[in-house]
């Protein structure tokens, strides 16, 4: 092989990137602030909709990196600055966290100390469930997951520079480490900010439920930045659809373990049809959330199902862009899914269901700011890894 | 010696590459009938073959579809239609509870039929003969070698040419394979009947001993064999004695409702009774009076009993004092008994004793009408035409 394909040009994205992220940005909060007018609480629901979902997305990427690093595998190296962009978002859940922990008392019932003096299940809780100990278990989180991401990418960047073998070594070491603790802190995360959302219930596949549908979101996102900026010609012009194939085949495949997840979650409680664990599910039951519980079947599993199932199908951008945003769009429903019902039971009106768009607008801007930001500096594909070679030959 | 013939040429090479380029040079030089066999998948393999994506997933599809629809319909059938069972409060459709039967034979049918569609499509089952297997190059290329074989059927087929091909790629060990061209198994020699009836009638005669002798042998017990106790009789297990368990302290058995001032004077709050007296229930009401009631009381309630003095005889219930009760005094004393009269509480369900009540109420009606009572009953009403 030709020695000089192996050079890469650093590249810029465009300005209008820059652009279309501040304006989404501004849109976003704009819409999203102005729920507050209307129904503080619902909108500050909303607000932790969208923090789980850039959470979700960014420890999701991290999680595809440490993945990459662990199983040796190749195709994936020459985009892995994709999901490092992505997991890039971490270090700013520490000032995305703020107003959700200024504002606990409205959002978790549990953080009030009058409620739970009422309610005996409450306190046999509260040792663990307590405004301090959740604000320690948050920050720790977020510090470990913020940690790991810059022991990764720290080592990633310094072989573009140094091309130094060893440090590929390292971050497998790093990334053996960082599974377990990834595998207790997104379950911990899960249940801090999402089950604890109705203290009295309780569900042990949670986590699991919660990491599924983060890792296939994320995978969605990373494939679908992949293929933009292929489209455009960011990414190395040797790579392939072949490259793509992988990346179809994991969503396929955490597409149906989401499912199955969900599935076994809900089979359980519905078969031993217990008072304390069915009440979650009729809570997302009646007016829209029936319409909504049933949707999720088809946009979050058999829609992408139907979609990913052929192997072609793995490997066509065009399909996989759709899916992709499909992906996205489905997660966030999920997401909706598991944290509105504690908010609203009613019907939504159609002015309150606009204003709660606004702040996941405003994360996709986010996101393209990132991209933006973060190929200023650094490189989009990672010139100096030694798997960089047979990545780019990767072929079915 | 059979005649045999001439199969193809096989080829090994050291490393999946060499094997990717071998592959792409055997496919360029326009071989059609030629195969790469490697111990483990190899990428880049189908693009250097020029293989197009198999059609072995429509078959996979198809069984695994077909199997989706079979377990519900079945499912349907079997416990909605022909023998509809409540299992744990669910409905006879119980859709979640199938689901995961349903995707395991989803799955089932599914791997089936894409092996026995690989080996029918592929290896042109029932055929179990290849003239690859058993050769040195078979065994090199599942452990560590990766090997090509072009086909003698092959149109561009000419044993000196591939000779040279596989020598200008490097190729080792090159080799021809034959293969005999009669079957060497014949099905219907008598050596191989002879011993498939031998075989046979062992696994018979081992499975006859197996289960109607071995399994009867002292350690196996059977229900029949089994410790227990006989209902009625004494236990030697229980402290009491008795060999059949009564019920929990307040247990109620199913459809029926205890009496609540049972074993008290009269009921504490007065009890009405909550049947109407139609024709449906005086009839009922009838039939139960003159089975248990008649036998002491008298056919009408008179207290001229049937038993011939074996047992005393009530008084009338025709008397100031049973006209003055009300209903639930009546009910009281059936629940309860009364002086030398037993309990008919498991004799009398609910409803009967207020069948019963109201049977007695029309009794003591008829055996007191005033005259003008009589005329109005005896005039020629519709309903007393019909009677």
């Amino acid at each position: 092989m030709p020695q000089n394909d192996l050079i890469y040009q650093k590249k810029n994205l465009p300005e209008s990137l820059k652009r279309l992220g501040f304006i989404l940005l501004g849109i976003g909060l704009a819409l999203g602030l102005a729920g507050f007018l209307f129904d503080a609480q619902r909108a500050f629901f909303n607000y932790l909709l969208t923090f789980i979902f850039i959470m979700s997305i960014a420890v999701g990427s991290l999680f595809l990196i440490a993945l990459e690093y662990i199983a040796g595998a190749e195709w994936s190296t020459p985009i892995r600055r994709i999901p490092e962009f992505f997991a890039s978002s971490i270090p700013l859940l520490f000032v995305l966290v703020i107003p959700l922990l200024l504002n606990i008392h409205s959002i978790f019932e549990w953080s009030q100390k009058n409620v739970v003096a009422g309610d005996k299940i409450l306190t046999g809780k509260s040792p663990y469930l307590n405004a301090s100990f959740f604000v320690i278990r948050t920050i720790l989180t977020i510090g470990i997951w913020s940690l790991f991401y810059f022991l990764f990418v720290r080592n990633s960047r310094k072989q573009d520079v140094t091309k130094d073998q060893l440090l590929t070594k390292k971050n497998i070491k790093l990334s053996a480490i960082f599974i377990p603790v990834f595998a207790i802190t997104v379950t911990l995360a899960a249940i801090d900010w999402l089950m604890s959302l109705a203290p009295h219930w309780f569900s042990t596949i949670f986590g699991i439920y919660f990491f599924a549908g983060s890792f296939v979101a994320a995978l969605a996102a990373v494939t679908l930045a992949i293929i933009l900026l292929k489209e455009k010609g960011y990414l190395h012009p040797r790579m392939t659809n072949e490259h793509l194939f992988s990346l179809g085949a994991l969503q396929f495949t955490f597409i149906n373990f989401w499912a199955y997840i969900a599935f076994s979650q809900f089979m359980l409680i519905w078969y031993a049809n217990l008072p304390e664990e069915t009440v979650w599910f009729i809570a997302r039951w009646g007016g829209m959330w029936t319409y909504i519980s049933l949707g999720l079947i088809f946009a979050h599993f058999l829609v992408p199902y139907a979609v990913l199932l052929s192997q072609p199908a793995k490997m066509d951008p065009k399909r996989l862009k759709f899916i992709s945003i499909w992906i996205l769009a489905a997660h966030a429903l999920d997401l909706y899914w598991l944290i509105m019902p504690q908010v609203h039971t009613a019907n939504a009106g159609i002015l309150s269901i606009v204003f709660e768009f606004g702040f996941l607008i405003a994360a996709v801007g986010g996101f393209l700011l990132v991209f933006y930001f973060n190929a200023k500096k650094h490189n989009l594909v990672p010139v100096g890894d030694p798997k960089l070679e047979k990545g780019l030959n990767f072929r079915l | 010696m059979s005649e045999r013939k001439l199969y193809g040429l096989t080829a090994l090479f050291q490393t999946p590459d060499e094997i990717v380029h071998a592959a792409k040079k055997v496919q360029d030089s326009g071989y059609k009938k030629y195969d790469v066999h490697t111990p483990y998948p190899v990428h880049g393999m189908d693009a250097a073959m020029k293989l197009k994506p198999s059609n072995l997933g429509y078959v996979t599809l198809i069984f695994g579809l077909s199997g989706a629809a079979f377990a519900l319909l079945f499912m349907y059938w079997a416990m909605s239609k022909d023998y509809p069972m409540i299992i744990g409060g669910k409905p006879f459709f119980a859709l979640p509870a199938f689901i995961p039967i349903t995707f395991e034979i989803t799955v089932l049918l599914a791997t089936l039929a894409t092996v026995i569609g690989m080996l029918t499509f592929y290896f042109k089952f029932p055929n179990n003969s290849q003239p690859l297997h058993d050769t040195p190059y078979m065994k090199a290329v599942s452990s560590d070698k990766y090997g090509i074989c072009i086909e003698a059927d092959d149109e561009l087929f000419d044993l000196e040419k591939v000779k040279h091909l596989f020598k200008e790629l490097n190729g080792q060990n090159v080799s021809d394979i034959y293969f005999p061209v009669t079957e060497p198994f014949k099905i219907f020699e008598p050596k191989f009947l002879i011993l498939l009836a031998v075989v046979g009638m062992l696994t018979s005669g081992a499975t006859y001993v197996t289960l109607n002798k071995l399994l009867y042998i002292t350690p196996f017990t059977w229900l029949m064999d089994q410790d227990k106790v006989a209902a009625q009789s004494r236990s030697v297990f229980y402290a009491d004695g008795f060999g059949m368990r009564k019920p929990v302290d307040g247990t109620v058995a199913r459809g029926f409702i205890p009496y609540e001032y049972k074993g008290l004077a009269a009921p504490v709050v007065p009890l009405s009774n909550p049947l109407l007296p139609t024709a449906q229930i005086l009839q009922l009401g009838r039939k139960r009076f003159l089975t248990f009631c008649s036998p002491c009381h008298g056919n009408f309630g008179d207290g001229d009993s049937r038993l011939r003095g074996q047992f005393p005889n009530p008084p009338s219930l025709h008397s100031e004092k049973v006209r003055g009760w009300q209903d639930g005094n009546i009910y009281h004393v059936i629940v309860n008994g009364q002086n030398v009269m037993p309990s008919y509480s498991s004799q009398l369900s609910r409803d009967d004793r207020w069948a019963v009540i109201h049977y007695i109420r029309a009794l003591q009606k008829a055996k007191n009408a005033s005259p003008s009572e009589i005329l109005e009953a005896k005039k020629e009403t519709p309903s007393n035409a019909a009677k």
